[in-house]
């Protein structure tokens, strides 16, 4: 192993690794290659796309725009992370479910990671407000129509389920 | 796309990044938000043979009202936090305005104001504002520390004052003169694209409601951002309405701009934005001295 690499102590969706990185390791090749969460997708690698997006420390960012030693001490929620289990959804990536909002599915998680951290502050957001909190990431099927449906969906139906939050 | 290798620090104290930097000179590269570094080096157009990553720096993340003096920002605050502070929305409204242009949500929750300016990009937001509001910059390097006028430290495409060993810490603000309004515009093809033209204004009245002084400052419009003192001058001593803001912003935009144009706009396309938006944004920024 080349001397250039660094100790690196990282916790992922709840789980805490330790790793020996190259600096240049990108975060988004961090999680593909080394923790085999292929659920982060990478699409342009310079900040264009947001297919890559994830959640550091709760705030969506660009994970193709940071390096993976950067992350040391931090923690870090993925795709992977946002469901109980593999046979059941969160009610958001639920809602893209019922109204169609995902073709072939290359930008999904990069969109439920920057929507999650957004419904926990928008309660009641408008079409033309998820259209901005969306405006960072790229949808080359479905021309964004039904993931504005899907979001204001999510947000409806957990206004629903905790009418005191709404 | 990935950056070659290189040798990556992240310092705990200001004094070893600057020592770091120091040693290193040119062949290193502070790491702030990362949000135009990174991409650069994925591209491998810049090629840093150190990395001193800034992040682990305690104290450079701040925002304080220094009373007399102005708003102090500490280097490393990240845009979001700009963009939601309640005391830059009541001390500098132009620069709360103008950030929630700068990309996406995901971009500002990384991207840091001191790593905008040191960035220098003409097409950018945060270097139009610095200059529109005379921001006086504070560098430090192990010499010691320099204050640097923003007219002053913007030199160029992708140019500053800045000394490879020197790091950009802190920027002040000075306080809004009374009976001043200030406006930011700009027009991009999507939310968060780069802008095809923008301009700040600030305006201040004198007491019988005429215009005392005006700053006019263009993104996109040059080679950084672009001061239009002739179009400010216009404005000087008259009454602000559409005939005059309409004759200040045509003079910037048919004398004083020099947009280069790109893919998707024209320099006379740029020059017909500059005229609109830079009428909007006189009319606007009066309205608020008022």
């Amino acid at each position: 192993m080349s001397p250039n690499h660094r100790e690196l102590h990282v916790t992922v969706n709840g789980t805490a690794y330790q790793s020996r990185v190259e600096p240049r390791l990108l975060l988004s090749d961090y999680l593909r290659h080394e923790l085999a969460l292929t659920g982060t997708h990478v699409g342009c690698e310079h900040g264009v796309c947001g297919a890559c997006t994830v959640l550091f420390d709760g705030q969506p960012v660009r994970s193709c725009l940071m390096f993976a030693v950067q992350t040391d001490g931090h923690e870090i929620q993925t795709v992977e992370g946002i469901s109980a289990g593999p046979e059941q959804l969160h009610p958001l990536q639920d809602a893209f479910w019922t109204t169609h909002a995902l073709q072939c599915g290359f930008c999904t998680p990069g969109f439920l990671m920057t929507l999650l951290p957004y419904l926990e502050t928008h309660s009641h957001p408008t079409a033309d407000e998820v259209r901005q909190a969306i405006s960072g990431n790229l949808c080359r099927c479905t021309g964004y129509q039904h993931i504005v449906e899907a979001v204001l969906l999510a947000a409806e139906r957990t206004r629903q389920s905790s009418p005191e939050s709404g | 796309m990935k950056p070659p290798p290189f040798d990556y620090i992240a310092p705990e104290t200001l004094a070893e990044a600057l020592e770091a930097a120091r040693q290193a000179g040119s062949d290193a590269k502070f790491l702030a938000g990362g949000q135009s570094l990174v991409p650069a080096m994925n591209f491998r157009i810049t090629q840093p043979v150190l990395l001193i990553d800034l992040n682990r720096i305690p104290d450079l993340d701040y925002i304080r009202r220094d009373d007399g003096a102005g708003l102090r920002l500490g280097a490393m605050t990240r845009q979001r936090r700009l963009e939601l502070d309640p005391l830059v929305a009541a001390e500098a409204p132009l620069l709360a305005e103008a950030v929630p242009f700068i990309a996406h949500p995901q971009i500002r929750n990384r991207g840091t104001l001191g790593g905008s300016l040191a960035h220098a990009d003409p097409a950018s937001e945060l270097p139009v504002i610095a200059l529109a509001l005379d921001a006086r910059l504070r560098l430090v390097s192990t010499e010691g520390e320099r204050w640097v006028e923003a007219k002053d430290f913007f030199q160029g495409m992708f140019t500053t004052a800045l000394a490879p060993e020197e790091m950009l810490v802190e920027v002040l603000l000075p306080p809004m003169p009374k009976r001043s309004g200030s406006a930011f515009l700009e027009f991009s093809r999507r939310r968060g694209d780069y802008a095809l033209m923008g301009v700040a204004a600030i305006v201040r009245l004198d007491e019988k409601g005429a215009c005392a002084e005006a700053r006019l400052v263009f993104l996109n419009a040059g080679d950084g951002p672009l001061p239009a003192p002739q179009a400010a001058g216009i404005l000087t001593g008259r009454k602000i309405d559409a005939r005059t803001a309409e004759a200040a912003a045509a003079h910037a935009a048919e004398k004083e701009i020099e947009p280069l144009g790109n893919l998707h706009a024209s320099p006379s396309f740029q020059r017909h934005l500059a005229k609109v938006l830079g009428r909007r944004a006189i009319l606007a920024a009066a309205q608020r001295a008022a």
